[in-house]
């Protein structure tokens, strides 16, 4: 490893044009879980030069490893999943209408009208449905049915499609103002996220980077990948909804909005996964008032990152999640701000600068 | 023993929050072990006894938390949402009282549902007497017990947490009485398991014992128009599990336990649990698999702010526990 690049350790990492610029290739190659290989590619590419050392393991996990400097240092492991949801094509019919299953948590409601790409190629299709025109007042009422969904590739296309190629929205990255509107910034943007802080190691922690696979299926890549590390700790780098909306059709206060936009990290107190270890929620959220970067707490309730698998390897592991917030989470397109993905990365490293081992000493504790 | 339930019982512990429990089971244990350690996920083990040839490392395991509740809302009226903390039934809600960590009392109150219909968890919030959200001493991430004072029947002892904390009561007497034996047993005090059976499988992970024992309550099929049907009934002794929904134990350990009983003059019954889940599961999976079984108290009105046990089968599951320990143990 002669090659590597020694970047100034302490610097505060920025969103600039070439964070974003990797966000978008990020976000817009596809990995539906399984098979990540493209997202892979894209993160062994960014970290040769930076980590350590650098596995990809059964699972396809990428591990990557960056030792620190001094003594006592606390093995802190951060987690990202490089997969997303999407489809499995399961059966070719003919006039090249494929039938598909969905992979991971997708409203059978959100697939009408949606265009998709593919396989490994990204072969344009649409999830087509009977037109307006077609259908009855009563039919209008009702949800319409997966089974009774198709990806329509027409023909010459359709020719090069087989049972078992996955598939994925078709929406192309953009920004917009203030906002990132893109498909897969669950878990992109942590990704992304983790790229930025293997390249930004403060020094006195050793960092264990897994960009891990298969999560949004159950935390599978996570569990073999914290075994491999046997880290001190761990810290899984998500994306959670923002239901941040007014009820408009109720005259009462929104209170199950799970996180909201413009209101920095989501630190999470409680998941269906993990209950994290107190004694890192408050870490972050001590690191977060005294560095002045806003963050928020995100409703304690459903949902899992991969802290729920973490957590819950060989020994046991203190773990905690932070995600950013997005609107319109698991659909076709999701809605970010920038600045709170910014905040996430600044709390973060900042948070990680400030790790000793006393943060470990002594028993799991209440808040 | 009585007077440990009771401390125990009231003292809250929802998953995740067991650390003043964790102090309560500490001071109980004394100086009766050889060793305590804590681990990663707040677990307390307390070692008794070293492996001999005849003996075995046994992990015996009573989870020390309970279900409760986490605040998810403030509103501006100073109403308190919540979510549960492992399984609640609505049914047990409206009009319970909580008591937070830092002591902090509320009261469940019910939104205007329609009538005769099933409330859920979302229709209810909790009422801490604030008047507004910016005096309401409560805030998100928060989170409580539910309160309800230990009643003495006699015979009959009620509490909420009685699940599990009539088995911690149970392993910590056990250790106590403990004498010389072959085996090297780690009394695990497990945390997480209304969540998910989290401590008790990092616990075993750690512990990698020989074989192990779950000690749990289990349903009693003893009250009016059970459904499903269950063999157990309250005063007929500890129940030796042949199977739950999260784990069979191995016949041979069971066969061994039954023998074990009829051996010492232990009235023991057999338990079939169709729905539900302990701390053997997670011993049975760890590693490379560990042979486990499980030691059940009946209980009525699970999960209830009001669950049921029998003192005799208290004191009868101490001197089983106490007997299987005490010897080599026979896996043929």
């Amino acid at each position: 490893m002669t090659k590597k690049i020694e970047l100034s350790a302490g610097q505060v990492p920025e969103i600039g044009a070439s964070q974003i610029e990797l966000l978008e290739k990020l976000c817009n190659a596809t990995g539906v879980s399984g098979d990540e290989h493209e997202v892979r590619q894209i993160v062994l590419e960014e970290i040769k030069l930076v980590a350590d050392d650098v596995k990809v393991d059964a699972l396809g996990n990428v591990l990557a490893t960056r030792f620190g400097r001094g003594e006592q240092r606390v093995r802190v492991m951060l987690a990202a999943h490089m997969d997303e949801i999407g489809f499995m094509i399961v059966k070719k019919h003919e006039d090249a209408l494929f039938e598909f299953v969905r992979v991971g948590g997708i409203d059978e409601r959100q697939l009408p009208g949606k265009p998709v790409l593919v396989g490994r190629e990204g072969l344009p299709g649409v999830i087509g449905a009977k037109p307006i025109h077609m259908t009855t007042a009563k039919e209008r009422q009702n949800k319409i049915e997966q089974s009774a969904l198709r990806i329509d590739l027409g023909p010459e296309i359709g020719e090069k499609v087989k049972p078992g190629d996955r598939a994925t929205f078709a929406t192309r990255f953009a920004i917009t103002g203030p906002s990132i509107r893109a498909k897969a910034l669950d878990d992109r943007l942590g990704v992304a996220t983790l790229i930025e802080l293997l390249k930004h190691v403060p020094a006195g922690i050793d960092l264990l980077a897994a960009f891990t696979v298969q999560e949004e299926v159950g935390l599978r890549g996570a569990r073999v990948a914290a075994y491999a590390f046997d880290p001190d700790m761990a810290v899984a780098v998500d994306a959670t909804p923002a239901y941040d909306l007014p009820h408009w059709d109720e005259d009462d206060e929104n209170d199950r909005y799970n996180t909201r936009l413009d209101a920095g990290p989501a630190i999470y107190v409680m998941d269906r996964a993990t209950i994290p270890d107190q004694r890192l929620v408050t870490w972050l959220q001590e690191t977060a008032l005294d560095a002045g970067i806003p963050c928020q707490l995100r409703q304690p309730g459903g949902g899992g990152t991969d802290a729920g698998a973490i957590h819950k390897v060989r020994g046991g592991i203190p773990s905690v999640s932070v995600s950013v917030p997005i609107r319109y989470a698991h659909t076709a397109v999701s809605l970010a701000r920038l600045d709170d993905w910014a905040n996430t990365l600044r709390l973060l490293h900042t948070a990680l600068g400030r790790i000793t081992p006393d943060l470990l000493a002594g028993e799991r504790r209440g808040g | 023993m009585k007077s440990l339930i009771q401390k125990l019982v009231e003292t809250p512990g929802p998953s995740g929050f067991e650390y003043a429990i964790r102090d309560v089971i500490r001071e109980a244990i004394g100086e009766h072990a050889d060793e305590i350690r804590v681990d990663a996920l707040g677990s307390l083990i307390a070692r008794k006894g070293t492996k001999t040839e005849q003996g075995l490392r046994v992990m015996i395991s009573a989870h020390i938390d309970e279900i409760g509740l986490m605040v998810t809302h403030v509103d501006e009226q100073g109403f308190v949402r919540f979510t549960n903390i492992g399984g609640i039934s609505p049914l047990t809600c409206y009009g319970g009282r909580v008591v937070f960590m830092d002591g902090t009392r509320g009261v469940i109150g019910l939104d205007g549902i329609e009538r005769g219909k099933m409330p859920s968890l979302t229709d209810m919030f909790i009422d801490v007497g604030a008047t507004s959200k910016a005096d309401c001493p409560v805030k998100v991430g928060d989170v409580c017990g539910f309160e309800r004072p230990f009643l003495d029947l006699g015979k009959r002892m009620v509490a909420k947490s009685m699940d599990d904390r009539v088995a911690a009561a149970v392993a910590v007497e056990a250790l106590k009485r403990l004498g010389s034996t072959p085996n090297e047993v780690h009394f695990v005090f497990s945390t997480q398991e209304e969540v998910g059976i989290r401590g008790a499988s990092t616990a075993a992970y750690g512990v990698d014992p020989d074989v192990g024992f779950a000690v749990d309550v289990t349903r009693s099929g003893d009250t009016p128009r059970t459904n499903p049907k269950m063999a157990t009934a309250l005063g007929a002794g500890p129940a030796i599990k042949v199977r739950d929904s999260s784990f069979i134990a191995d016949p041979r350990l069971v066969d061994w336990m039954v023998q074990s009983a009829q051996a010492a003059g232990i009235p023991y019954q057999m338990e079939v649990l169709e729905a539900g889940g302990t701390d053997g599961r997670a011993i049975q999976l760890t590693r490379g698999g560990v042979p486990a079984g499980c030691v059940s108290i009946a209980c009525r009105y699970i999960h209830s702010p009001s669950e049921m046990v029998d003192s005799d089968d208290v004191e009868n599951a101490v001197r089983l526990l106490v007997k299987l320990l005490s010897e080599p143990i026979r896996l043929t």
